[in-house]
């Protein structure tokens, strides 16, 4: 019994996000005039699996004590990439796909060496080399436009055995080969250590510099697997800043919503993606309520307020005033 | 003079090492030797080079001069993990555990078993039950959470992952400092058990009683120079405060004067409750009274003085300031005019200061509206005010525009102080202010304190060192799981009943555990 | 803050404590102004109009705006806090006073207020969350933009909005009172001097430093933290709503991500200018340097005829390369 208590502590963050999303999307299939068909799911699916890839970028990240302002700018500047890239037979396709990777790795591995060894703060540093992204983009796509292996991009979009929406295995076996053993190796805790107490970390001989480099390249590699999809979905690449700097944000909010502390140390990209999905449920809520969409922007807003004073309410069991700061 | 009678083959010696701050040297030529099967305690005041020397040693710093040989082979170390792995392990007067690790990830931190290139959960919990039974900590979850434990448990945890790098020369640095006594008893018992085991021991404590009882051979430093090398109980206390200080040491309290029973009660609580932490408090504290609280760490006296302050939210019970009913709802209350209250706190570096501000911000920051008129600073006003504390205190700085991090320890702390007395406040909290703090300066608080009570302010002082509580104090409260379980007054307070009630236990079996000491 | 009315008076202040001002001034600063004149001489290079009082004035009135957003901005990152409402606050701020303006001649009177004040109303629900409920404010106030983006949105219908920006707010935004300084540098001048003021010489400005030093010594000192915490986020709210009202006044109406523009430079000026994004540390001198560092870097890049992507990778090689150059943490401590 103990050891649950312990685990179910640790897991915290991750099932409440879960809860939200399972009620979220409960709302939404039971009031969908299709109910919860195959269709609405993989719709549903592929949206959230685009900010679940960029909300799992930032986890990595946040969990360092850090934050990426980039991470929507390395998804617009690797679907413009792909756009070019991604096409052809089956071999230049890999090839593409090989190389947006291998840009989203750079983008991270640079954010990574400013911050890390270049010692900048990553508000104001990600900040900066977003702009650099978003201008690449603009020199890649200065038109929307351009196109993909449409194969392969309905393939990753489609369903497997009719049922299963594609893009959340994708996002299944993403989790299971970056994720997860990331966050069992010793560069991952090194990163958690990081993120929890740096000084403490760096007394205890944890591979600090390394383990907080390898989250920003990995967050790189994450949004540029976003990137990806989002060209599957579109078929096109798009240099659009305000779509990059929303992706940002709502990454911010899905992490949190995720149970991801911005402290750092605390949290994992599972309950990132389940905030993810959380999120991308609210925005589509209004839908099935035959709302007019020019009500979705303040409905989104504030649900995000709202979201984020729920977690104030510990504050009224705070009985130490001291705990208000941390 | 070396420790040359020690048969055993020297395993780590350090030779003409220093090191230097900016223009401000930390050690200087200092030399030391360390031998396997002893435990060798370092002494100093604060500044004397105690925190340089273990730094250079477990590689934290890389020193400007000097060599360092282990088992005659010269050493260098470019970080804590190559220390580690030559063997010396330091346990850090600021903890270095992560807390938002399990204390199973932090015991294997440095190290954590692998498989497949992931770390292996199961040896990990393996390896961290072995260490904390071997730091007789049993007790400790290996699944919690470090942030969880209390200060005392983290400190043992600490101490396992220690052990669990398998040290060859282990550093503790103040390490009992945070821990109640049954746990200090257990890890010198640990400690005991290590240097039968072979292990060097380098022990760092402001505590002269754990020192002889611990000790093989004492080393004592002064201004980042070694003064001397002797062994164990060749000197008096005296001597070695003498070495310690450079200079006689004289009438460590000053005396108490004779407390005026019909003086009218400053301060006073009925009943105070607050959650599990606070059970039933009451007393009364009188204008130029000194009412120390005592009691074994973690006993509730830190919750009581925040309580006191207007920090604690849901407080039962009711608190009478010059005999009327307050309920303080903030510390800007609590401080005001109308109650003149000051709290020194736990912390003078997160709690009591802005480091990186000036000492004229820092001095100046309680008592702002004292030198300001509807909100706008009058400078001179705020000048002439400081420097008057600055010369009260005696506090030693380069000025008052310079960030007050740059102040030693003992400065810092009567900055901190300093700051509460610009207010001219009446009654005061003191928690554990001299904790980390120099032999002289300590002394300059005592005379302070005493000095408050006797110009009619009701003094609240918790320490964790028994001495000061008996120097000090004209009444103790023994604190005990949230509740006062003894009041010492005048003569009675003496280290057998502060014991005692501290443990909860008869005298006897207290007269005991002291051993010979009286 | 009560303060702002004084602003006279800070000014004869600031100028008799000049030369200690001077005495120690910080390296960040004093880089950043060195960055000023190099890029002054990069941009007379490429057109030699650029170093004309016209040109230079004209540059400084395009700064004012900035700066005054800047302002609000520099107040909560000393905090230790940061404010992502930027955008739509400006925003607010300009559409706001606008549609109040188009309300008969009471509505014009109230217009610059009524903005202001919208803007101060975003800033407080800011402060509040993050003073009363703890929350992060990078979190708090990215809720609150999308909300005034919403709101904002419902109100305008999603189009460009149709009130025009009064006589009063263009005046402040184009106009000339005394003759070769345009009113919004003037604006800024006034705001910026209370500032330094507020900052230097109040309590409340102190306490600022404090809490964003160390907010726990801060408040066992007998602070009321959390009221300094919203109050400068409702200032912070305020000045980016001037803002809004100032540019509304520039282009003679608002528009929707109007704001859009601001939120970079502002944290990028108020980082650039020195003081730490941590909080606690940095000097409205500095700030004042970045907000002229970042225009005229942003018009070099239009007078080079950049295109928007070459500017965008400039803009953003030329702010880490200055940071690197002198906004680095210490090393880690060995």
């Amino acid at each position: 019994m103990n050891e649950w208590r312990y685990w179910f502590a640790e897991q915290k963050g991750t099932l409440l996000a879960l809860a939200i999303f399972v009620v979220m999307f409960v709302i939404y299939t039971s009031n969908h005039p299709a109910g919860l068909t195959a269709n609405v799911a993989q719709t549903a699916a592929n949206k959230g699996v685009l900010l679940a890839f960029v909300a799992m970028a930032q986890t990595l990240v946040v969990i360092t004590a850090g934050i990426d302002l980039s991470v929507g700018m390395i998804f617009i500047l690797t679907n413009c990439l792909a756009s070019w890239l991604v096409v052809g037979t089956p071999a230049e396709t890999a090839f593409g796909v090989v190389v947006v990777l291998l840009v989203g790795l750079l983008c991270g591995a640079i954010n990574g060496a400013i911050v890390i060894y270049g010692r900048l703060q990553p508000i104001v540093a990600t900040i900066a080399t977003g702009a650099v992204y978003f201008g690449i983009a603009l020199l890649l796509r200065p038109f929307p436009g351009g196109s993909v292996n449409e194969d392969l991009a309905d393939a990753l979009t489609g369903r497997l055995f009719g049922y299963v929406p594609s893009s959340l295995v994708a996002l299944l076996a993403v989790i299971m080969l970056v994720w997860v053993p990331f966050s069992r190796s010793v560069y991952g805790r090194a990163a958690y250590a990081a993120g929890s107490s740096e000084v403490a970390a760096y007394m205890s001989g944890v591979p600090l510099k390394r383990g907080k480099f390898m989250a920003y390249t990995l967050a790189g590699l994450l949004a540029a697997i976003g990137g990806l999809f989002l060209t599957f979905f579109t078929y096109t690449g798009e240099a659009a800043y305000a779509s990059g700097n929303a992706y940002t944000l709502f990454s911010i909010a899905a992490v949190v919503l995720g149970g991801v502390s911005l402290f750092g140390g605390r949290g994992s990209a599972v309950g990132a993606i389940f905030g993810a999905f959380a999120f991308r449920t609210i925005g589509d809520l209004l839908f099935v309520f035959d709302f007019d969409p020019l009500w979705q922007p303040l409905f989104q807003g504030v649900v995000l307020l709202v979201a984020v004073s729920l977690g104030a309410f510990a504050l009224f069991r705070v009985k130490n005033r001291l705990e208000w700061f941390g | 003079m070396d420790a040359a009678s020690s048969g055993a083959a020297t395993l780590f010696r350090m030779e003409g090492v220093s090191k230097r701050y900016g223009g401000v040297r930390a050690l200087e030529e200092a030399d030391l030797a360390v031998h396997p099967g002893r435990i060798h305690a370092i002494l100093g005041e604060n500044g004397a080079g105690k925190s340089t020397l273990i730094k250079v040693m477990s590689g934290v710093v890389a020193p400007d001069a000097g060599t360092m040989t282990l088992d005659g082979r010269p050493v260098t170390f470019a970080s804590p993990a190559e220390a580690n792995r030559a063997g010396i392990v330091c346990i850090f007067q600021e903890l270095s555990l992560i807390p938002d690790l399990s204390v199973a990830d932090n015991i294997v931190i440095s190290d954590p078993p692998k498989r497949f290139g992931m770390i292996d959960r199961r040896a990990q919990r393996r390896i961290a039950e072995q260490a904390l039974a071997r730091a007789g900590a049993s007790d400790i979850h290996p699944s919690a959470l470090v942030k969880d434990l209390p200060l005392s448990r983290r400190q043992m945890v600490e101490i396992a992952k220690a052990l669990a790098r398998n040290p060859r020369i282990l550093i503790l640095d103040e390490a009992t400092s945070a821990l109640t006594a049954s746990d200090v008893k257990k890890v010198f018992d640990v400690l005991k058990r290590l240097r039968s085991e072979g292990l060097a021991l380098l022990y760092i404590s402001h505590r002269m009683h754990e020192i002889a009882e611990l000790a093989d051979e004492c080393t004592v430093f002064r201004n980042g120079r070694k003064i001397a090398t002797y062994e164990a109980g060749t000197k008096s206390d005296a001597e070695v405060i003498e070495l310690m200080i450079g200079r006689e040491y004289h009438n460590v309290f000053p005396p108490k004067a004779v407390p005026a029973a019909d003086a009218a009660p400053m301060l006073e609580c009925r009943n105070l409750n607050w959650a599990d932490r606070l059970n039933d408090i009451s007393f009364t504290v009188r204008a130029g009274e000194v009412v120390g609280l005592g009691g074994l760490d973690g006993q509730g006296q830190r919750e009581l003085l925040l309580a006191l302050f207007g920090v604690l939210r849901g407080l039962g019970g009711e608190m009478l300031v010059d005999g009327r009913p307050v309920s303080l709802k903030s510390p800007a209350h609590a401080s005001s005019d109308k109650v003149g209250m000051a709290l020194i706190p736990e912390d003078r570096k997160t709690e009591g200061l802005m480091l990186p501000m000036t000492v004229r911000e820092n001095l100046a920051f309680a008592a702002m509206d004292k030198v300001s008129r509807r909100g706008v600073i009058d400078r001179a006003a705020e000048s002439r005010l400081i420097d008057e504390m600055i010369k009260l205190l005696a506090i030693r700085t380069a000025g008052t525009d310079i960030p007050v991090g740059a102040l030693s320890g003992g400065n810092q702390q009567k900055v901190v102080i300093a700051k509460w007395l610009m207010r001219q406040p009446r009654i005061i909290l003191l928690n554990d202010p001299t904790r980390g703090i120099d032999v002289g300066t300590k002394q300059e608080i005592y005379q302070l304190l005493r000095r408050l009570a006797d110009a009619g302010a009701a003094i609240v002082f918790y320490s964790t060192d028994y001495d000061e509580l008996i120097g000090c104090c004209d009444r103790v409260l023994v604190l005990y799981d949230g509740a006062i379980k003894r009041e010492l007054v005048g003569d009675e307070i003496t280290e057998h009943a502060l014991i005692a009630s501290a443990l909860n236990i008869g005298m006897s079996e207290a007269a005991e555990m002291t051993g010979a000491k009286p | 803050m009560s303060d702002m009315g004084t602003a006279a008076g800070p000014l004869g202040a600031l100028k008799s404590r000049m030369p200690k001002f001077l005495h120690k001034v910080d390296p960040a600063v004093a880089t950043a102004f060195a960055c000023i004149v190099l890029l002054l001489i990069v941009g007379s290079i490429y057109s030699t109009s650029f170093l004309s009082p016209e040109y230079l004035l004209q540059q400084l009135k395009v700064a004012s705006f900035l700066g005054v957003i800047a302002t609000g901005m520099m107040l909560v990152i000393l905090l230790g806090q940061i404010d992502l409402s930027v955008p739509w606050t400006v925003a607010t701020g300009a559409m706001m006073a606008s549609a109040a303006a188009a309300f008969g001649p009471t509505g014009v009177v109230l217009a610059i207020p009524f903005g202001i004040l919208c803007g101060a109303a975003i800033g407080t629900v800011n402060g509040i969350g993050v003073a009363y409920l703890r929350i992060p404010s990078m979190i708090i106030t990215l809720a609150t933009n999308a909300v005034a983006q919403g709101l904002m949105v419902v109100y305008t219908g999603g189009f460009s909005p149709q009130d025009s920006a009064s006589a009063a707010m263009r005046w402040m935004a184009t106009g000339v009172l005394i003759p070769g300084v345009p009113n919004a540098v003037i604006v800024w001048a006034i705001i910026g001097a209370a500032t330094v003021f507020v900052l230097t010489r109040t309590t409340f400005g102190r306490s600022v430093y404090a809490i964003g030093n160390r907010e726990r010594a801060a408040y066992l000192s007998g602070v009321d933290t959390r009221r300094v915490v919203l109050i400068a986020f409702a200032v912070s709210g305020g000045l980016s709503a001037f803002g809004g009202v100032l540019l509304a006044g520039y282009a003679s109406k608002a528009a929707q991500s109007m704001g859009d523009p601001y939120l970079l430079p502002a944290i990028a000026a108020v980082v650039l200018g020195g003081t730490s994004i941590l909080g606690g540390r940095g000097s409205y001198l500095g700030t004042v340097a970045g907000v002229i560092l970042i225009t005229l870097l942003q018009s070099i890049l239009s007078v080079m005829q950049m295109p928007e992507a070459g500017r965008q990778i400039t803009y953003g090689v030329v702010i880490v390369a200055m940071l690197l150059l002198y906004g680095r943490s210490p090393a880690t401590r060995a």
